[in-house]
C-alpha cells in the first residue's frame, strides 16, 4: 500500500494555502534497468483536492512530474478547523487519500 | 525550476516539480545551488521518511513483537528528543561507543529479537522495491533533535579512543589513489565538479556538514543516513567497503560529530 501523504493547510488572509508532499516512485516509462529492459511507466495520473465536499483542485499528471512530488496551491475561502482532502490515483489504479485540518 | 501555474476554478495552483538543475553558470554556482536548496526546503521529501520512521518506531515488530519505544538512545528508555545531538556515545550495556545506527541495531536485536544480520540487512534503500527501514528510523530519530545544540561528550576513555581513531582515519591516506578524507575535506574552497566541499578540519565546516545529515538526496530520490555518507566517501576514495556500524565507521562519526559541537542540529535536510 502506498505511504501516507504529508499535508499542511494554512489560512492566509481570505484564502487557504495547501502544501502536499506525496510518496510515489513516478517512473517515467523511459528508463531501462540493468538488463536493458524498459521499466514500465508508473506515475500518478490524477490529483483531486476537496474542501467541504467541493473540488478545489483537479489535476492530470504525467511522467514529467518528479519522484516524491510536492504540490502547493491556494483556494479562496476555508476556515480554521475545517478539513481539506487530497486524493491521488496512479496509472496502476492504486490510490491514496489523506486529509489535513486547516490551521 | 518547473513551476506551472494554472487557474482552476476559483483557486490558483502551483505545481512544483523536483528535478536536478540542468545548466548553471560557473560563477554563480554556489548561489544557484543555495537558491535551489531554499526552493526545495519547503517540501522536503525527507518528511515522508520521518513519518514512516515514526510509524516503524512505534510499531510492534520482530520476533518479540515489541516496539522500539523503550530503546535507550542515551537518554534512558524512551528518550528520543535530543538524543541524536549527543551521539555517538559510550553505552555501558554494550561496552562500546555507538552511533545512532549501531544503537538502533542493538535495540532491534535486544528488544525486538531480530538477529544481528537481519537488523543490518538492507541499511541503504534503493527505490520502491528495496525500501530501507533503517533510513526511515534514522530520519525519525534525527528529526527529533532539530534545533538542539550538538553536545557530544568525550568523557569515557572509549569515547576518547574512538575520537582519536576517527581522527587517524580522517587523515589516513591509502588505496589506489593514495587518497584520504583530508585530501578533499582538509582545505578551504575545494570542490568536486560543482559541489563545494566543506573543510572538516575547521569548526565551521564540520558544524555545517554534520548538522545537515541525514539528508534527502534529490538526485537519488532517497533519504541518506550518515552511515551512508561515510560508506559512499569510502567508495569514492576506492577504499575497502566501510562495514555498516563497524567500529571504524563509529569512530569517524565520533570525530566529525564532536567537531560539530555547539552548532544547532538542522536535519533531515535536503541536498542535491
Amino acid at each position: 500500500m502506498a505511504d501516507p501523504m504529508k499535508i499542511r493547510a494554512n489560512l492566509v488572509g481570505d484564502s487557504t494555502e495547501v502544501k502536499v508532499l506525496m510518496s510515489h516512485e513516478m517512473e517515467t516509462g523511459q528508463r531501462k534497468d540493468a538488463q536493458g529492459k524498459t521499466i514500465p511507466a508508473w506515475h500518478i495520473q490524477t490529483v483531486t483536492a476537496t474542501y467541504n465536499g467541493k473540488t478545489v483542485l483537479s489535476a492530470q499528471w504525467g511522467p514529467a512530474v518528479s519522484k516524491n512530488p510536492f504540490l502547493s496551491f491556494k483556494f479562496k475561502g476555508g476556515a480554521k478547523g475545517d478539513k481539506v482532502q487530497v486524493t491521488w490515483v496512479d496509472n496502476k489504479g492504486d490510490k491514496r487519500t489523506d486529509e489535513a485540518t486547516i490551521a | 525550476m518547473g513551476a506551472v501555474q494554472r487557474r482552476i476554478g476559483r483557486g490558483t495552483a502551483i505545481v512544483l516539480a523536483l528535478f536536478a538543475p540542468v545548466v548553471l553558470g560557473q560563477g554563480s554556482v554556489v548561489d544557484e545551488i543555495a537558491k535551489y536548496r531554499a526552493a526545495l526546503q519547503d517540501g522536503n521529501p525527507a518528511e515522508l521518511w520521518e513519518v514512516r520512521g515514526e510509524d516503524l518506531w512505534k510499531q510492534k515488530r520482530g520476533p518479540n513483537a515489541v516496539s522500539l519505544e523503550r530503546c535507550d538512545l542515551g537518554l534512558g528508555p524512551g528518550g528520543v528528543k535530543g538524543a541524536y545531538a549527543q551521539l555517538p556515545k559510550y553505552f555501558a550495556d554494550a561496552d562500546r561507543v555507538m552511533d545512532l545506527e549501531s544503537r538502533i541495531v542493538w535495540c532491534m536485536v535486544k528488544l525486538q529479537g531480530y538477529t544481528d544480520a537481519d537488523a543490518k540487512r538492507n541499511p541503504f534503500g534503493a527505490g520502491n522495491d528495496k525500501k530501507a527501514d533503517m533510513e526511515a528510523l534514522v530520519a525519525y530519530v534525527t528529526s527529533e533533535s532539530r534545533g538542539i545544540r550538538m553536545n557530544v561528550g568525550l568523557n569515557h576513555p572509549k569515547e576518547q579512543e574512538a575520537y582519536r581513531l576517527g581522527e587517524k582515519i580522517f587523515f589516513y591516506r591509502g588505496g589506489p589513489h593514495d587518497f584520504g578524507c583530508a585530501t578533499c575535506h582538509g582545505d578551504d574552497n575545494k570542490r568536486i565538479r560543482l559541489q563545494d566541499l566543506p573543510n572538516l578540519t575547521k569548526t565551521e565546516g564540520a558544524q555545517k556538514a554534520y548538522t545537515t545529515w541525514p539528508a534527502y538526496r534529490v538526485s537519488q530520490g532517497e533519504l541518506r543516513s550518515f552511515q551512508w555518507r561515510l560508506n559512499d566517501c569510502f567508495r569514492q576514495q576506492r577504499f575497502p567497503e566501510l562495514e555498516f556500524t563497524s567500529d571504524a565507521s563509529v569512530a569517524l562519526t565520533m570525530f566529525l560529530a564532536r567537531n560539530a559541537n555547539g552548532a544547532a542540529y538542522d536535519a533531515p535536510a535536503i541536498k542535491r
